[in-house]
């Protein structure tokens, strides 16, 4: 499979799947495929920690879930944000947003 | 808020679990299934992309663990899993449980139990519909007499009913006594006599029958009677016919209208029947307080509202009445309405005793906290190594802690309901040790406030002791125990100053409960070294009988039938005394009027002074002891005659004129129009409302006399014997003084069959209550303080045997090592003494009320407690310090 594929920040999984779900419901595979399109094939989400993921923010209440029927009529488990979900979407994006400019101010410093 | 959402999503979640397994297994399966299709499209041969699609997966049974981690309600399953663990903890230390347990039982039981007798006279209503709206109603006259408040009379009631616009209900009460012949041994009763508004008021329902009514206490109608219960039952076999049946008492004939429910307690008398107060208007007067008054509010009606209007009706009720014959209705002038709440009317001054009682259990239970927080840091001590581990394998600070706390909140627990079962046998005997003083008394249960009190006082005690050893776990310190290979020195020297901090606290708070006791034991002793009055009170045996109108009517005859009684028990074999009285002295038994002097001219006497009175036959003061201090005694001819004589206590002859000889021959009346009756003997003071309060003046009468107070024969029909003997109270001795009663008259019944010790002894019963209750409570403090002191010092022994080995190697002799533990243990106790002292100094104000004969400021008290407990706590650390003087330094040095 592609060597460069990104390790994940630190929790930033979740805020990855919350920014998912952002516009529409969809199951675990999709999800997996959104980010992958996104990030234009850089972020390969490690299944072993997506299902986790997904179990945690519905049991933390950002996402809920129900089995839906895909457009070639298999039973699948769709997710899909809450409102607190949507809330703390907004939040993890705007503390990544301060840190990530902080962090490249510090990487485009020029040295002394 | 969240961490509740939080904890329901779990539980729901451990609902629904195997649900979502079987999801996650179908989601899984989806998922291989779309990469395998991306696979296919991406140009690999099926086999492979299904290979592919399973590499890119991962460990699926992996995934699905941790998929699984998440959902697992952790918390919760964590605490059972603690639960556990601390239940089998415990069970492991089985000594260590023991003690624990025992002591918290001791603890919260004492706690519980007085709690238990708080709730139920203090907090609990009282068990009426709306009993917050039930009044009492007295009055003082200040200008006549400073005594205790008098109830009301007859007439107050009638313009009471009349004009009163405060209240929904108003009645009067009084209790009283009856013989009912109804075929069979005349058998004495206890009656309530109520007037008609007096159950409305309090508005329980009879069981079967009705209520009085107005009818019912008028003059001429048949008169009725209500049957409690437990007479109804007992007598008459809860026959439900009885209703409409007569039934003789005090040889007339009664209808029963009625049958009071089971459940009928009026304030704290049970009586046997109740009976109406007859009320004739024609023939009332002002005076003749001889019944408490009772009243429900009207709704929105405050007391103070209500107190105003019965000061309007008190010039009404002057203005409507005649005076009470002979004497000055000016006297009446200065009565005061006094409204007060039926409950503080009925727990009087045995709320005080209560809360002092509540505040000294509350010490117990923090010094057996504080024993408790001692053991279980010995015990965090010696598990320390085993939590090391635990904390090395990664279990952080707050789970170490937790796990802790649910083993102590078990321990609470535990502590607990062995406590309530403690509790529930000590109130089982609470009579015996004296609840004679303690109002309600009935009413006293556990009760789900009492349960909840218990949970509550183990959990938050749990919480103080638990608290103590967790706050010693902090991380720094465990890496430190680690390091030092388990043995923790620098550690154990902080726990050892809160253990010391503790045991010197414990005898902080055990000095301030003995000085409590001490100063009730001075009281108590203070109240017993008081003369009452008369002596050998054990010996003096009381019956009271009643000599009805029905079957001696001419009041001239009543005497010689008394007479004849005496006589044949003077006659019985080891009397050396008897006579009778128409009251009897500290029972409660009062009759009190006002007094005119011969030698002063009226108008200095300041209205009429009203005095108590008590008449009396010869012999009396002989008879239960009190000593006759000038002229004599009444003689039978004074009776016969019907001569017009007085004795006088001494007090009152001191202040009406100055020297008890002085009052031979003095005259005094009861009335305006009465005779002057001269007096012709003075006695010494009867401690005639309790020894603890002044001993009232008293005016004896004879028993019998002519034109007293209006009526043209006074004789008293209802008398108590008093008999001294050295057989007083035995069952022979009484079955002997009916016999010889009945020999007289059969007819007649015993009733109030007592010794006078009895009675003296009930006057005591609340000081005795307090003393039991003080002296168990610290008694319990002192050992657990014991307990406390020779811990901290064995615990320091056995800490320190390789220090003592090598200082009796180099040559410490035994006296000097003994003595550096003994030394320990006494600076501990001297600190703790220096802070109870201070403590008991101010702890002990709050008791004022309840002291006699001594100050809340002892000296003598404090010392012999503060050199008591240092010396026991000598003792009690020169128990483990003679173990370390006996350490063999060969076989300490041979062990490392």
């Amino acid at each position: 499979m592609t060597k460069d594929r990104g390790d994940l920040l630190q929790g930033t999984l979740d805020m990855l799947v919350l920014k998912a779900l952002q516009l529409e419901p969809m199951h675990g595979w999709g999800i997996t495929e959104r980010i992958e399109q996104w990030s234009e094939q850089v972020l390969q989400l490690g299944q072993g920690t997506l299902y986790p993921a997904l179990y945690r923010l519905e049991r933390q209440g950002f996402i809920t879930s129900g089995w839906d029927v895909t457009e070639n009529s298999r039973r699948a488990r769709y997710y899909s944000l809450t409102r607190q979900g949507r809330r703390q979407l907004e939040t993890e994006l705007a503390q990544w947003r301060r840190a990530s400019r902080a962090i490249n101010k510090v990487l485009d410093a020029s040295a002394p | 808020m969240r961490w509740m959402a939080e904890t329901w999503r779990r539980l729901r979640s451990l609902a629904r679990r195997d649900n979502l397994e079987l999801g996650l297994d179908e989601e899984i399966r989806f998922h291989i299934e779309r990469q395998t299709d991306k696979n296919l499209r991406a140009g690999m041969t099926p086999a492979e992309a299904r290979r592919q699609a399973h590499l890119t997966f991962g460990g699926v049974e992996r995934v699905k663990e941790r998929t699984r981690d998440e959902f697992r309600p952790v918390l919760l399953q964590d605490s059972l899993l603690d639960l556990r663990y601390g239940v089998r903890a415990l069970r492991r230390a089985p000594v260590f449980t023991l003690a624990a347990t025992l002591t918290l039982a001791l603890g919260i039981g004492a706690t519980t139990a007085v709690f238990t007798v708080v709730n139920g006279v203090l907090i609990k209503p009282l068990p009426f519909r709306d009993a917050d709206a039930l009044v009492s109603l007295k009055h003082t006259a200040a200008d006549v007499n400073g005594g205790p408040p008098v109830g009301m009379c007859l007439s107050m009631l009638v313009t009471y009913a009349r004009e009163n616009r405060s209240f929904e209900q108003i009645g009067v009460w009084s209790r009283g006594s009856g013989t009912v012949t109804d075929g069979g041994v005349p058998e004495e009763v206890t009656t309530l006599n109520v007037s008609a508004g007096t159950l409305r008021a309090v508005g329980v329902q009879p069981a079967i029958g009705r209520w009085f009514s107005e009818p019912d206490q008028a003059p001429g109608s048949p008169e009725t009677v209500i049957l409690a219960d437990g007479y109804w039952r007992r007598r008459f076999g809860g026959d439900q016919a009885i209703v409409g049946r007569q039934i003789a008492i005090d040889s007339r004939p009664r209808l029963v209208i009625g049958v009071m429910p089971a459940s009928f307690r009026f304030l704290d008398e049970t009586p046997d029947l109740v009976l109406p107060v007859r009320i004739d208007p024609a023939r009332l007067t002002l005076g003749g307080f001889n019944y408490d008054g009772i009243a429900r509010l009207a709704a929105g009606v405050t007391r103070e509202q209500a107190d105003a209007d019965l000061r309007r009706m008190v010039p009404l009720w002057m203005a409507a009445w005649p005076s009470f014959p002979g004497i000055d209705r000016a006297a009446f002038a200065g009565t005061i309405p006094l409204v007060r709440p039926l409950k503080q009317e009925l727990i009087g001054g045995a709320g005080d005793m209560l809360w002092v009682l509540m505040g000294t259990i509350g010490i117990v239970l923090a010094i057996a906290c504080a024993n408790v927080a001692n053991l279980v840091l010995v015990r965090a001590q010696a598990r320390q190594h085993a939590l090391v581990l635990q904390a090395a394998l990664g279990a952080g600070r707050g789970r170490l802690a937790r796990q802790v706390l649910v083993e102590n909140l078990v321990l609470g627990l535990l502590g607990g309901t062995a406590g309530l079962a403690l509790a529930a046998a000590g109130l089982g005997v609470l009579p015996a040790i004296g609840s004679a003083g303690i109002p309600r008394v009935r009413e006293i249960t556990i009760d789900p406030i009492v349960l909840i009190f218990t949970l509550v006082v183990s959990l938050s005690t749990a919480l103080v002791f638990g608290s103590i050893p967790v706050f010693t776990l902090a991380p720094r310190r465990l890496a430190m125990t680690l390091r030092s290979g388990g043995r923790g020195s620098s550690d154990s020297r902080e726990r050892n100053r809160v253990r010391n901090l503790l045991a010197a606290g414990q005898l902080a708070l055990a000095m301030i409960l003995l000085v409590a006791a001490g100063l009730m034991m001075r009281t108590f002793l203070a109240l017993r070294h008081v003369p009452p009055g008369f002596t050998e009170p054990a010996h003096v045996q009381l019956v009271r009988i009643t000599i009805p109108e029905t079957d001696v009517s001419e009041p001239e005859r009543v005497l010689p039938v008394q007479r004849a009684m005496l006589d044949r028990l003077a006659a019985m074999p080891g009397v050396t005394g008897v006579s009778f009285t128409g009251n009897v002295p500290m029972a409660g038994e009062r009759s009190r009027s006002s007094i005119v002097r011969e030698d002063v001219p009226i108008a200095d006497q300041r209205g009429s002074p009203i005095r108590w009175f008590r008449y009396v036959a010869p012999g009396y003061f002989q008879t239960i002891g009190t000593r006759l201090v000038a002229g004599r005694d009444f003689t039978w001819t004074d009776l016969e005659a019907r001569r017009d004589v007085a004795v006088v206590s001494e007090n009152l002859a001191r202040e009406f004129w100055r020297e008890p000889q002085a009052a031979i021959g003095k005259r005094i009346r009861e009335g305006d129009t009465s005779p002057w009756r001269e007096v012709v003997g003075v006695v010494g003071d009867v401690y005639d409302e309790g020894v603890h309060r002044a001993a009232p003046p008293i005016v004896y009468w004879p028993a019998v006399m002519e034109s007293f107070q209006g009526q043209p024969i006074n004789v008293r029909r209802a008398v108590t014997f008093a008999i001294r003997s050295s057989r007083a109270g035995s069952e022979s001795f009484v079955s002997q003084v009916r016999e010889a009663i009945s020999s007289v008259r059969p007819e007649i019944a015993l009733t109030r069959v007592r010794t006078l010790a009895d009675v003296y002894g009930r006057s005591l019963a609340a000081t005795s209550f307090a003393l039991v209750m003080l002296t168990i409570a610290a008694s319990m403090a002192l050992v657990l303080g014991i307990i406390g002191i020779y811990g901290v010092v064995a615990y320091s022994v056995a800490q320190r045997t390789r220090e003592i080995g090598i200082r009796a190697a180099l040559g410490a002799s035994r006296g000097e090592l003994a003595g550096t533990f003994v030394r320990r243990g006494v600076t501990l106790a001297c600190a703790g003494v220096a802070c109870g002292l201070a403590g008991a100094a101010v702890v002990t104000r709050l008791m004022a009320s309840l002291l006699f004969g001594t100050r809340p400021l002892d000296a003598g008290v404090y010392a012999v407690v503060a050199l008591g407990l240092i010396g026991v706590a000598a003792l009690a650390s020169y128990v483990p310090a003679r173990a370390a003087a006996r350490v063999d330094p060969l076989c300490v040095l041979r062990g490392e």
